[in-house]
């Protein structure tokens, strides 16, 4: 879902980086206040990880393809602010030195895959699991609807975006980006789910970290 | 030296790094939509290139530079995000 550069018009391009700077801002604030020492490595772990696994494109129906977001297993692991933050440095290293994304799309991609998919994913896990406890079970049900949910709104805020740009009517663009994604989303389920479950089984202690 | 879980961890992250020539080579949801919409010729190059399309430059063996730019950029990533925490650590154990 990574938007190269000619989509977006100037109005959106600069409100979407002044929305992300901020939002970095604030991730970083909060970080430097909260962070544990447990918490290092596994943000270090959980930013390759994400880039490892963003290039394995796995095939969905009629000739198109996915990749895992990761945003919503970072957020609920490390919770949302470091979340933001660990897309932002992947999104951004992808943009500069991989080429994928473009640079004026810098900001709306770490706004969508950043920001949105984060909060997204953080607070339907939160929601979810208060619905269905907390148990393993529940812990994994919710994963797998927080990685869904975090995948679709992702892809709505970037269907906005190619409206407010100009590029497609709203009632084209919205039912054409949330309908690939809400199939590209269970593939996300899935690998949140698959990851958690090795967390849960190897390192139980790194799913109680403070969420920041 | 004691082996930590995140030294396994970044291994197995590397481990998906070297299936990276795996991936599927459709386009994926977004690219998709400008295809059927026709606004992906609105797409516009980058103004510069460094291991663009993660295929690392030079190589003709297209296995071996994906392979090649996965692991520079899972090594890249990891050390900038574990700079950025220690660094973070750093400044609040100086504020306390």
């Amino acid at each position: 879902m990574h938007i190269p550069d000619g989509f977006l018009n100037i109005a959106t391009v600069a409100t979407t980086y002044a929305v992300s700077a901020g939002s970095i801002g604030f991730g970083l604030r909060q970080a430097r206040k909260k962070l544990s020492e447990k918490h290092v490595p596994l943000m270090g772990i959980m930013a390759a990880f994400i880039f490892a696994a963003q290039m394995l494109n796995f095939p969905i129906v009629g000739g198109t393809s996915g990749h895992l977001i990761g945003a919503a297993l970072a957020a609920i692991l490390l919770g949302p602010w470091t979340a933001v933050l660990i897309m932002a440095c992947v999104l951004i290293i992808q943009s500069l030195i991989f080429q994928d994304g473009g640079l004026l799309a810098l900001g709306a991609n770490i706004f969508n895959m950043g920001f949105i998919a984060s909060f997204a994913g953080y607070y339907l896990y939160r929601f979810t699991t208060r619905l269905v406890g907390m148990s393993r079970r529940g812990k994994l049900i919710g994963s797998f609807i927080a990685a869904w949910g975090s995948v679709f709104l992702a892809s709505i805020a970037a269907a906005i975006e190619l409206w407010v740009s100009g590029i497609l009517p709203i009632q084209v663009a919205l039912p054409a980006m949330a309908g690939w994604h809400a199939l590209i989303g269970i593939g996300e389920g899935l690998i949140t789910v698959g990851v958690l479950r090795l967390v849960m089984a190897t390192r139980r202690d790194l799913m109680e970290l403070e969420k920041i | 030296m004691k082996v930590k879980w995140w030294h396994v961890a970044l291994v197995i992250s590397l481990a998906v790094a070297f299936l990276s020539p795996l991936a599927s080579a459709s386009p994926d949801g977004l690219e998709k939509v400008a295809e059927d919409h026709e606004f992906i010729e609105q797409a516009q190059e980058a103004p510069f290139q460094i291991i663009a399309d993660y295929l690392f430059p030079g190589i003709e063996n297209e296995a071996l530079a994906t392979i090649l730019a996965g692991i520079i950029g899972t090594l890249i990533i990891f050390g900038a995000v574990y700079g950025l925490a220690r660094l973070l650590r750093l400044r609040k154990r100086q504020a306390e």
